[in-house]
C-alpha cells in the first residue's frame, strides 16, 4: 500500500500524457465494406446466371467422377481381386485413399470448431467452404472401406443391426471403432454445417425473386427470422457443436490411426500414431482449403473478405503442422533405433532405403521440405506459388499414407513372405475418379448454397460493434 | 384490449445502425416489456444483456443427449458382445467400459450433437413458415442490413397508439403495424 502511495506521488507528469500504443489489428474485411455489400457479394454468387466456367468445370468433374463409378462397377461385378491387393499386402490403395480423404476433411472441422473456440475471427471467411470440403471429403473417404469389404451389399453388417447370421459387430476391433467414428463425424459435421447455414439461407430466401427459389430456400431456412431470442439459442447451440466437434475430430483421426497402431506390424505398432496422424490431417486439410479457396477468391473477386492476412495464417498453420509431421518422422526413426527391436529398426531403414525408397523421399520432400518455404513472406504473398506448394503437400500426404501402409506390410517379419505391392488400373481409376466426385459436390455447393457465412462476416465487421461511433 | 387489437400481432420499427438498435433495446428492457424481440442480420455482441434475456436453455438438451448417448453405447456393446452373443477375445472380460470406449465416446458425442441441434429448433420454435412477420414488406431487409424491434400485442403493456409512440421515442423508423 505504502509503495503504491509513493509511486503515485512521485509519478512523472509525462505519464498522464502518454497513452498505450494502439496495436493495429489486421482488418478482416478490407475497404470498409458494409453489411449490404457482404449480402450482395455472397448472395450474388448464388443468384447470378450460371457462369460458363462452372458449366465446363461441372462437365469435367462429372467425367472424372465416372472413373470412380466405372472402377467400382468393375470391382463389384468381378471381385476384389481386381485391386492390387494380395498377400502380403492386404491393405493397399483402398486404405491409403481412405486415410487421405478423411485427413483432408479434418481441416474443415479445425477451422469451424477449434478456431471458433479459440476466438480466431479470421476463420469466418473460410469456414463454410472448409466445412463443405470436410463433408465431401468424408463422402469420398467412405467409398473405399465400404467397397473394400468385398461384398458391398453386406456392408450394413458393420452396423449394430440384427442380421441373418444372428451375430453382432465385435466392438474390440479398431475397424469397428472406425465405423462409429467416421459415421459420427460425418453426421455431426453435416449438422454443424447446416445449422450454421440457416441464417444465410434465410437471407437468400428474403432476396428470392422466383417462386421455386423462394420455395427451395424457405424450406432450407426453416422459417428463420433472426430474432435475438433465436440468435441466443442459435449461438449457444453453435458454440456447443463447436465444443463437441473438437474432441470428435481429434478422436476420429486417433481412431483411424488405431487401425494401424493396435496391430502388431513393425512400423505401425507405435504410440506416436494418434498425434502424428492428427497433425498430418490438419496439415493436408489446410493445403486442400488453400487449393480450393485461392481459385475461388480469384474467380469471385473475394479479395476484400479473404485477404493476405487469411492466407498468411493458413500458410503459417501449414508450416507449423508440416514441421510437426517432420518431427514425427524423425521421432519414429529415433524410437526404432532406441527400441532395440530388430524388426522395428528394419522397418524404418527399409522405408527410407528399401524397395519403396522413392515413395519415402517424395513424402519427405513434399511434407517436410516444401512447407519450409512458408517462412518467407515473399512466398506467402505469391499466391500461385502458395497454390503449387499446397499441391505438393497434398501429394506428399498421400504418399505418407502409402509409405505407412505398404512398406510395413510388404516387408514385415519373414523374408520368405515378403512381396511388392503395385496398384492395378482399377485402383487408379477409382482413386482418380474421387477427385471428380469431390469436385461435383463442391461445385454444386458453390452454385446453390452460401459460399461464405454472411452473418458471421457481418459480425466481425467493425460497424457491428454496438459501442462503436 | 379491444377487439381490433386481437388481430394485431404487434408493432415494428426499423433502425439502420447497430448502436441505435442496441440502446433502443436497453430502453425497451428497462420499460419492462416481456414479449418483444430484436431482429438482426447477425447476432449483436451483448444484445442478450441489452434485452435482459436469460441464458439459453439449449445446453440442458446437450447434456441429456450426451448422457443418453453414453448409456446407449454401454447398453449396445454390453448386449451385443456380452449378453446376447458372448464373445471371448483373448481371455478378457465379456464386457468392460475400457474396450468399447471409442464406441461409447462417439455415441456420447453423436447424441449430444443431436440434442444440441434439435434443441436449437425446439427452443426457437422452428420450423415455422407462416409467421406474421413474413408479411411485412420491409422484413426482407432484416436479413441484409436493417435492424428491427417488434413489440408484440400479447404483452400486457401493449397498446397500439402508446406502443407506436414509444417506438418513435426510441428513434425507430418505418413504424408499422403487423397484422396476424
Amino acid at each position: 500500500m505504502a509503495h503504491a502511495h509513493d509511486s503515485s506521488s512521485e509519478r512523472p507528469a509525462i505519464l498522464d500524457k502518454v497513452r498505450p500504443a494502439e496495436l493495429p489489428r489486421s482488418p478482416l474485411i478490407l475497404n470498409n465494406r458494409g453489411f449490404h455489400w457482404i449480402t450482395d457479394k455472397v448472395c450474388g454468387i448464388v443468384e447470378e446466371e450460371t457462369p460458363l466456367w462452372w458449366k465446363i468445370m461441372f462437365g469435367v468433374a462429372l467425367f472424372v467422377a465416372s472413373f470412380t463409378f466405372i472402377g467400382l462397377g468393375y470391382l463389384v461385378s468381378t471381385g476384389t481381386g481386381t485391386w492390387g491387393l494380395r498377400s502380403p499386402v492386404g491393405w493397399g490403395w483402398a486404405i491409403v485413399n481412405f486415410v487421405f480423404w478423411v485427413g483432408i476433411g479434418h481441416a474443415g472441422t479445425l477451422i469451424s470448431a477449434i478456431l471458433c473456440l479459440l476466438r480466431q475471427k479470421w476463420r469466418t471467411s473460410i469456414n463454410r467452404a472448409a466445412e463443405a470440403m470436410t463433408i465431401f471429403a468424408v463422402c469420398c473417404a467412405g467409398l473405399f472401406p465400404l467397397f473394400h469389404v468385398g461384398r458391398v451389399w453386406f456392408g450394413w453388417w458393420l452396423l449394430p443391426l440384427p442380421n441373418q447370421n444372428g451375430i453382432w459387430p465385435q466392438f474390440r476391433s479398431p475397424l469397428e471403432w472406425d465405423v462409429f467414428a467416421v459415421s459420427t463425424y460425418f453426421t455431426v459435421s453435416t449438422l454443424f454445417w447446416y445449422m450454421g447455414m440457416i441464417p444465410d439461407l434465410g437471407a437468400i430466401r428474403d432476396r428470392a425473386t422466383t417462386w421455386w427459389r423462394k420455395a427451395f430456400y424457405s424450406l432450407l431456412a426453416m422459417g428463420w427470422r433472426g430474432g435475438n431470442r433465436q440468435w441466443s439459442n442459435f449461438e449457444m447451440a453453435y458454440l456447443l457443436l463447436a465444443g463437441l466437434s473438437t474432441p470428435l475430430v481429434l478422436s476420429v483421426h486417433t481412431i483411424v490411426s488405431f487401425d494401424f497402431a493396435v496391430s502388431n506390424v513393425p512400423g505401425w505398432h507405435t504410440t506416436i500414431f494418434p498425434p502424428y496422424f492428427v497433425a498430418g490431417a490438419i496439415f493436408s486439410g489446410f493445403a486442400m482449403v488453400l487449393t480450393l479457396m485461392l481459385p475461388l477468391r480469384a474467380i469471385y473477386r473475394l479479395h476484400d473478405v479473404i485477404n493476405q492476412y487469411h492466407i498468411d495464417n493458413m500458410c503459417k498453420i501449414i508450416l507449423a503442422t508440416g514441421t510437426m509431421v517432420g518431427y514425427a518422422y524423425a521421432t519414429e526413426f529415433f524410437i526404432a533405433a532406441y527400441s532395440g527391436n530388430v524388426f522395428e529398426k528394419f522397418a524404418f531403414v527399409n522405408r527410407a532405403f528399401g524397395q519403396y525408397w522413392w515413395a519415402y523421399w517424395i513424402m519427405v520432400s513434399c511434407n517436410v521440405i516444401t512447407p519450409q518455404l512458408f517462412w518467407f513472406k515473399k512466398v506467402r504473398e505469391n499466391h500461385s506459388l502458395v497454390w503449387i506448394i499446397c499441391l505438393f503437400v497434398n501429394v506428399g500426404m498421400w504418399f505418407e499414407r502409402f509409405v505407412i501402409t505398404c512398406t510395413s506390410l510388404a516387408n514385415d517379419y519373414l523374408p520368405s513372405s515378403w512381396g511388392y505391392y503395385s496398384p492395378t488400373i482399377v485402383d487408379i481409376f477409382t482413386f482418380f475418379g474421387t477427385f471428380g466426385f469431390f469436385s461435383v459436390l463442391f461445385l454444386l455447393f458453390i452454385r446453390f448454397l452460401p459460399l461464405l457465412p454472411m452473418a458471421e462476416l457481418k459480425m466481425v465487421a467493425p460497424q457491428a460493434d454496438p459501442h462503436a461511433h | 384490449m379491444n377487439e381490433r387489437n386481437e388481430r394485431i400481432h404487434g408493432v415494428a420499427c426499423t433502425f439502420r445502425k447497430v448502436s441505435d438498435v442496441f440502446h433502443a433495446a436497453e430502453k425497451v428492457r428497462d420499460a419492462g416489456w416481456k414479449n418483444w424481440d430484436v431482429h438482426t442480420p447477425f447476432p449483436i455482441h451483448g444484445m442478450d444483456q441489452a434485452m435482459g434475456l436469460p441464458r439459453s436453455p439449449v445446453p440442458r438438451l446437450t447434456l441429456l443427449g450426451g448422457v443418453t448417448g453414453f448409456i446407449t453405447g454401454c447398453l449396445l456393446t454390453w448386449y451385443m458382445n456380452s449378453y446376447d452373443y458372448p464373445l471371448i477375445v483373448g481371455g478378457k472380460p465379456y464386457w468392460s467400459v475400457i474396450f468399447p470406449f471409442p464406441v461409447l465416446y462417439e455415441c456420447t458425442i453423436l447424441f449430444a450433437a443431436f440434442g444440441t441441434f434439435f434443441g436449437q429448433f425446439i427452443f426457437n420454435r422452428l420450423p415455422r413458415h407462416n409467421h406474421p412477420l413474413f408479411d411485412l414488406p420491409n422484413f426482407a431487409r432484416v436479413s441484409d442490413d436493417t435492424f428491427m424491434i417488434v413489440l408484440e400485442a400479447r404483452d400486457p403493456q401493449f397498446h397500439l397508439d402508446e406502443s407506436r409512440n414509444f417506438l418513435q421515442s426510441l428513434g425507430g423508423q418505418e413504424i408499422t403495424v403487423i397484422r396476424d
